[in-house]
């Protein structure tokens, strides 16, 4: 076998996996390890943990993937802290990675602070972009005060990032790729202090926010719980998938589930609804690519009109109410509308 | 006796936060000297730890690192009913990242004396890292359930514990001494009761600085942190607004014209 030496270690994804198909976000980072990789003139490796996964370890490479180290054994079908820190730190010390990326999903967001601890080196949460500065340092872009962050792991290695789902695009598959499947021999006697007994699904109520056309989104101008029933109302009766900025989320009125952002999910609906927000940098980067948005917000000055196309300057308890009660109108005007139309044919 | 410490962080009120900005200018942080609150998820940690006290023979401490105005928040623990408050306060522990918090955490932890259970919000409302509680428990040696909503079970050694997943949860068993970092769903946390207050009169908080923890300069603060800030940047607007202005009512039919035109209200 040749080898050859790289200046750089590996570009490193910890890919995670649920039932056994590889998730999205999984896929999305290994696309964007391949550009990192390409920069840094180093191959790009995959850690893929689970059971029966031979499949899902040729779709990795045909994402982008140089080699894939495959865990593959019953104990590993679902998360196991303990066993999974270990697998993967100890692969690390070897390897020595430059770079190493997690989804934001729940696993990642456990895993990846276990794993930087035990290598002492930076973790950056829940990055919006990844590039690589003159230096060949990963700039690490993470949205705080009204602005943009760069965080940089100037001396450790790796240097370790989690992004969200929906940040980075999904690479085309090139099933010809040629890539290396590597099998982990899985210790047996790792000792364990957690052990998942269960995981329970649950479908999420409503238009999942993911997938939804409309979203009304509403924040902090709620005021209170009767406040985000009145955004929650307008997001029913715009068939729209309801979310929210981290104040509501703090404030009880809904789920983390339902926030939109850089730490909660990203959406891309056609058309967006911003109620009670002030348009927080943080909030604003999970809508990608949205058609049309709508901001009302009852500060004139707000930064949310800067980020809108169409903006309403009132108190949303007030406006909403109105505003449905006319949508309600001209829906009932619309169907005499169509139905006068029928009779003329 | 079950010992308890509950890790504690005073932010900025999360209310007044987004007030705080960069100056393109100067690009430093205007607005940075808000009022200091307890961060709220860690309310839901405090709020189970008394609920541990008043179930078990527990002893509870609270640990902060921050600047000395963070006391305040130690004073809110106490008041709350935290038997014992520590803060950590040094002019070498600012501007530490996730990693160096959990390490100057951990060694406040390990004078403090053992604990059975760590119990830590799941994130801070300003960081928002989610981390130190992860790296806490790494540097501690002992396990850690993130995002728990639901303390199953409680006694002997193995705990059992409900945590949040996408779209759903898990059911986890962990050994004591361990870390648990809560969600808002776990609890609802209790207010301050006058008498609480005047107890809290009584209580002593314990500073620490590094020479009282025994640690290097090195390893803490902004010198013992793997990340920096390397730049920060404003962000231009993307979009062109159009003002929608009149009356309520008139506000309303243009926005609906305006989605309707744009095919948003076609079915009901």
């Amino acid at each position: 076998m040749k080898t050859v030496e790289y200046r750089h270690g590996p570009v490193w994804v910890i890919a995670e996996q649920i039932e056994g198909r590889v998730r999205a976000v999984s896929f999305q980072l290994i696309g964007h390890a391949r550009k990192l990789a390409d920069g840094l003139g180093t191959p790009v490796e995959v850690i893929l943990l689970g059971e029966s996964l031979d499949q899902q370890a040729q779709q990795v490479i045909a994402s982008g993937a140089d080699r894939v180290y495959l865990g593959d054994d019953p104990e590993l079908a679902v998360y196991q802290p303990d066993v999974y820190t270990e697998i993967i730190v100890k692969l690390a010390q070897e390897r020595r990675p430059e770079i190493m990326l997690l989804g934001s999903t729940f696993m990642g967001r456990e895993l990846a602070p276990l794993v930087a601890a035990r290598l002492r080196t930076g973790l950056t949460a829940h990055c919006i972009d990844l590039v690589l500065n003159e230096n060949k340092i990963l700039e690490q872009k993470v949205p705080a005060y009204g602005g943009l962050i760069s965080i940089t792991c100037p001396q450790k290695r790796p240097q370790m990032a989690t992004v969200a789902k929906g940040v980075f695009p999904r690479p085309e598959l090139d099933t010809g790729r040629m890539g290396e499947v590597v099998l982990l021999k899985v210790q047996k006697n790792i000792p364990r202090r957690i052990e998942t007994i269960e995981i329970v699904r649950e479908e999420p109520e409503g238009v999942p926010l993911e997938s939804a056309a409309i979203i009304v989104a509403g924040g902090a101008g709620a005021s209170d719980l009767e406040g985000w029933h009145t955004i929650a109302g307008l997001a029913q009766v715009m068939n729209a998938a309801l979310g929210s900025t981290r104040p509501a989320v703090d404030e009880g009125w809904t789920e983390l589930e339902t926030m939109i952002g850089q730490s909660g999910k990203m959406v891309s609906p056609d058309l967006y609804i911003g109620v009670g927000l002030s348009g927080e940098l943080q909030h604003m980067v999970g809508i990608v690519g949205a058609k049309v948005m709508v901001a009302i917000n009852s500060d004139a000055k707000s930064p949310v009109f800067e980020q809108v196309d169409y903006g309403i300057v009132d108190d949303c308890r007030r406006f909403i109410p109105v505003l449905i009660e006319k949508i309600g109108e001209y829906r009932s005007e619309g169907r005499e509308l169509n139905h006068g139309n029928q009779d003329e044919r | 006796m079950l010992r308890i410490v509950v890790c504690v962080k005073a932010v900025p009120d999360p209310k007044e936060a987004g007030r705080i900005r960069i100056d393109p200018v100067s690009r430093a942080l205007v607005r940075a000297d808000l009022p200091l609150v307890l961060n709220p998820l860690d309310k839901n940690a405090m709020e189970a730890a008394l609920e541990l006290k008043e179930q078990f023979d527990a002893h509870l401490s609270v640990l902060s690192m921050g600047p000395p105005p963070a006391e305040s928040v130690v004073t809110e623990c106490l008041a709350l009913g935290a038997d014992q408050g520590y803060l950590l306060s040094d002019r070498a522990l600012a501007g530490a990242d996730a990693y160096a918090t959990a390490y100057t955490l951990a060694k406040g932890i390990e004078k403090i004396g053992p604990a059975d259970l760590v119990l830590c919000g799941r994130a801070s409302s300003d960081g928002s890292t989610e981390w130190v509680g992860p790296e806490l428990a790494t540097l501690l040696d002992i396990p850690i359930v993130t995002m728990v909503k639901e303390i199953v079970e409680c006694t002997g050694e193995w705990w059992k514990v409900k945590a949040s997943l996408d779209n759903g949860y898990r059911v986890v068993r962990v050994k004591l001494p361990a870390v648990l970092t809560v969600t808002r769903e776990l609890n609802i946390p209790r207010t301050l009761s006058f008498s609480g207050i005047i107890q809290a009169r009584r209580k002593q908080i314990t500073q620490w600085g590094i020479d009282d923890l025994d640690v290097p300069e090195e390893a803490v603060g902004l010198k013992g942190s793997p990340t920096i800030v390397s730049e920060m940047t404003t962000r231009e607007s993307k979009r062109d607004v159009e003002m929608i202005s009149g009356t309520r009512e008139e506000m309303a039919e243009r926005l609906i014209q305006e989605l309707a035109d744009a095919g948003f209200l076609s079915s009901s």
